[in-house]
């Protein structure tokens, strides 16, 4: 079928302004990608998957300028025993990394998957971002398939003593990264990995996550808090038999920001959380969109998002979970919630479920409501200003989301943060 | 202490008025009653002097130690000593008990430029005093009255007011729900707070708790209306034989 013209030449467009990275053994992995994107075309308002966020800004050959925050706070995660991985818009940073040593894993940069011949991760690369193009198409994970610049592969053989920490540093204006990760977990394998930063002006991310049977691997997190950032991200996880991946994720600024997240459960008992808070306020837009299928038996899976707008803040929720013939006794949970500080602002979701097998208990629901009047004066009545009791509350509807931390000192780190945030924002 | 005169309260979206003209006066150090049929306007009351939203007051007065407390937002009443235990305590997801409380308390501090109270200070008085109320450390970590009985959520009521030690306290049906033992626990509560500088008001229809905490005096409301102000024999004759009599009497 011929794309609409429109499509096709913006297209284009970005794909001329874009080089196929030289890198060897990867090439087969970049040139399939770039024809997966020559084919679907890249997004366009008109697209069903994109009825609710505009992608101009993220398809535009040009990333738009976005000024560099300052936070006068030490970055997020910094108080944790880490291994430091630094990105500078969107370019690998060894003076400022940790040493990439750690005992229980290996960590490599994509760039040298080829030359010592990493065969796990040449199997891994666009591998799981190709099958998560269907049902739907996903043509900017394609994109960064093909075009990414640098990344790291991860291959996680026993119990980490500490967490991976990304850092993501935003200092050009100008700056357009397109970063792509590989994680394998081996099977009985344990990895806490955390993000943080909004690592250019305009960020395409992609993270493809392989837990084998019984892994573990803990996703925390936080998206930087740039105003004019834009952030297309992707994480396409598959898990083995018992294996567990919970992830989490804070968005607190932003004008635009699409996380997308396929997740195939293709082990019995496997395990998949995934959750999200954000704080959106006036030029703000925030798209979660989730896929996950069942296709084992006996799985859970949990979506929660919370999101948190004012002064015309948009939120948005896609959310699907796909239960595949055969997988009986289904888990499968899913919670969408927006609290409006005012008139201005809007949430719209769209919550699906699709279920071809009997035997399996699956719930979602979608709200969208106003700060809680009697509780606001219940608070007050005892002496907390307004302010105060608002952030209060605000924190207290995040709370459902932050609780799917695992870790209880990252998670108090999270919602300590966020008083600060919000207290300072009034 | 508290002085209300006249006062006119309609509902702000509709033309209805619950408040015809209400006077009383609460001196400091004594206890005041308010018995009244389903439906007279004593929570009305009892939310207009603490500041809620949906109250239009008409006409009249009311004055916290001579300042004119109406046009204060409901914090600013509190931190001048203004607390209401509600006849619904309400329920608040996701904030703890115990950060609730601690930020009530040093909220109020630094309202009256107090320092505030250390985190081991706070958590050796809270303590004491949930002791006393039988409230356990696991409620104090639960969010705020979620999924506590009723009896629970009153003696949460009365763990705030004993922590926020305001100057005049306003129980709205506080004994209503409680068990007889939970009942005295209150009552005890309330009676450890009675003190030369503080005035109660206490709203019920039983005279129950006023066998625990005596009154100096009872009013009846009735309509909109303080109908008939008497001793604690008044309270008696309520519980024998209803309001029609007084009623009556009063028309
Ligand atoms: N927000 C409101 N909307 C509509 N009617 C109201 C509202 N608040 C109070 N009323 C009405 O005002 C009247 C007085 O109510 P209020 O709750 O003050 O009575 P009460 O004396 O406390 O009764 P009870 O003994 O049953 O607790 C009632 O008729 C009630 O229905
Ligand atoms: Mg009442």
């Amino acid at each position: 079928m011929a794309l609409a013209e429109v499509k096709q030449s913006a297209t284009q467009a970005r794909l001329m302004a874009l080089t196929l990275p030289e890198s060897g053994c990867l090439k087969a992995a970049r040139q399939a990608a770039l024809s997966r994107v020559q084919t679907m075309g890249l997004p366009s308002r008109r697209d069903e998957y994109w009825k609710y966020t505009k992608p101009d800004t993220l398809v535009q050959a040009e990333a738009p300028k976005a000024a560099v925050f300052h936070a006068e706070e030490d970055p997020m995660f910094n108080a944790f025993e880490r291994l430091n991985i630094v990105f500078v818009d969107g370019v690998f940073d060894a003076e400022a990394s940790d040493d990439l040593d750690l005992e229980g894993l290996t960590i490599d940069r994509i760039e040298d998957i080829c030359c010592k011949d990493i065969h796990w991760a040449k199997d891994l690369y666009g591998v799981l971002e190709a099958r998560g193009q269907t049902p739907v198409e996903r043509p900017l994970a394609a994109l960064n398939t093909a075009f990414a610049t640098d990344g790291v592969a991860i291959r996680v053989t026993g119990k980490v003593s500490k967490p991976i920490n990304f850092t993501y540093v935003h200092s050009d204006e100008n700056s357009d990264a397109i970063l792509h990760h590989v994680i394998r977990v081996e099977s009985g394998a344990e990895v806490t990995v955390l993000e943080n930063g909004p690592a250019a002006s305009r960020f395409n991310k992609c993270m493809e996550i392989d837990i084998a049977d019984g892994g573990k691997l803990h996703l925390v997190r936080a998206q930087g808090r740039d105003h004019e950032r834009r952030a297309a991200t992707h994480l396409f996880a598959r898990l083995g038999k018992e294996s567990v991946f919970k992830s989490f994720t804070l968005t607190v600024n932003g004008v635009l920001t699409r996380n997308e997240a396929v997740i195939e459960l293709t082990g019995d008992d496997a395990v998949a959380h995934i959750a999200g808070a954000c704080v959106g306020d006036g030029d703000f837009h925030h798209d979660d969109t989730v896929f996950i299928t069942h296709d084992a038996v006996n799985c859970e899976s949990r979506q929660v998002f919370k999101k948190v707008l004012r002064n015309g803040a948009t939120g948005v929720f896609q959310g699907k979970i796909l239960v595949k013939e055969g997988a009986q006794k289904t888990d499968g949970y899913q919670i969408s919630q927006s609290l409006l500080l005012d008139e201005d602002s809007q949430f719209l979701a769209k919550p699906e479920l699709e279920i071809y097998a009997d035997d399996v208990a699956c719930s979602h629901g979608s709200t969208s409501g106003a700060i809680d009047e009697e509780g606001l004066f219940y608070l007050r009545s005892r002496g907390v200003d307004k302010a105060d009791a608002t952030d209060l509350m605000t924190l207290a509807f995040l709370a459902e989301a932050v609780d799917e931390i695992e870790d209880p000192e990252i998670a108090a780190d999270i919602v300590s943060r966020l008083e600060g945030w919000l207290a300072r924002r009034r | 202490m508290l002085e209300i005169k006249n006062l006119h309260v309609k509902l702000e979206d509709e033309e209805k008025q619950i408040l015809k003209g209400v006077d009383l006066k609460v001196e400091a150090g004594k206890v005041h009653a308010i018995m009244g049929p389903n439906g007279s306007g004593k929570s009305t009351l009892s939310y207009v002097l603490s500041g809620r939203d949906g109250y239009e007051v008409t006409e009249g007065s009311a004055e916290l130690e001579g300042e004119d407390i109406l046009e204060l937002e409901p914090e600013e009443r509190a931190a001048a000593g203004m607390f209401l235990a509600f006849q619904y305590p309400v329920e608040i997801p996701g904030v703890g008990n115990m950060t609730f409380l601690r930020t009530a308390v040093n909220a109020q501090r630094k309202a009256r430029g107090e320092e505030e109270l250390s985190a081991s200070d706070f958590l050796k008085e809270v303590r004491a005093k949930a002791k006393t109320l039988k409230i356990d450390a696991e409620m104090l970590k639960r969010p705020v009255n979620v999924g506590f009985s009723g009896g629970e959520k009153k003696r949460n009521e009365i763990l705030q007011m004993a922590m926020l030690e305001p100057k005049l306290c306003i129980l709205d049906e506080t004994d209503s729900g409680l068990d007889v033992d939970a009942m005295k626990l209150v009552a005890d509560g309330v009676n450890a707070l009675r003190d030369e500088g503080r005035g109660f008001l206490v709203i019920t229809h039983y005279q129950r708790l006023l066998d625990h905490i005596k009154p100096d005096v009872v009013h009846i409301l009735a309509n909109g209306r303080i109908v008939k102000t008497g001793g604690p024999e008044l309270a008696l004759e309520v519980e024998n034989n209803g309001y029609a009599g007084i009623l009556a009497e009063e028309a």
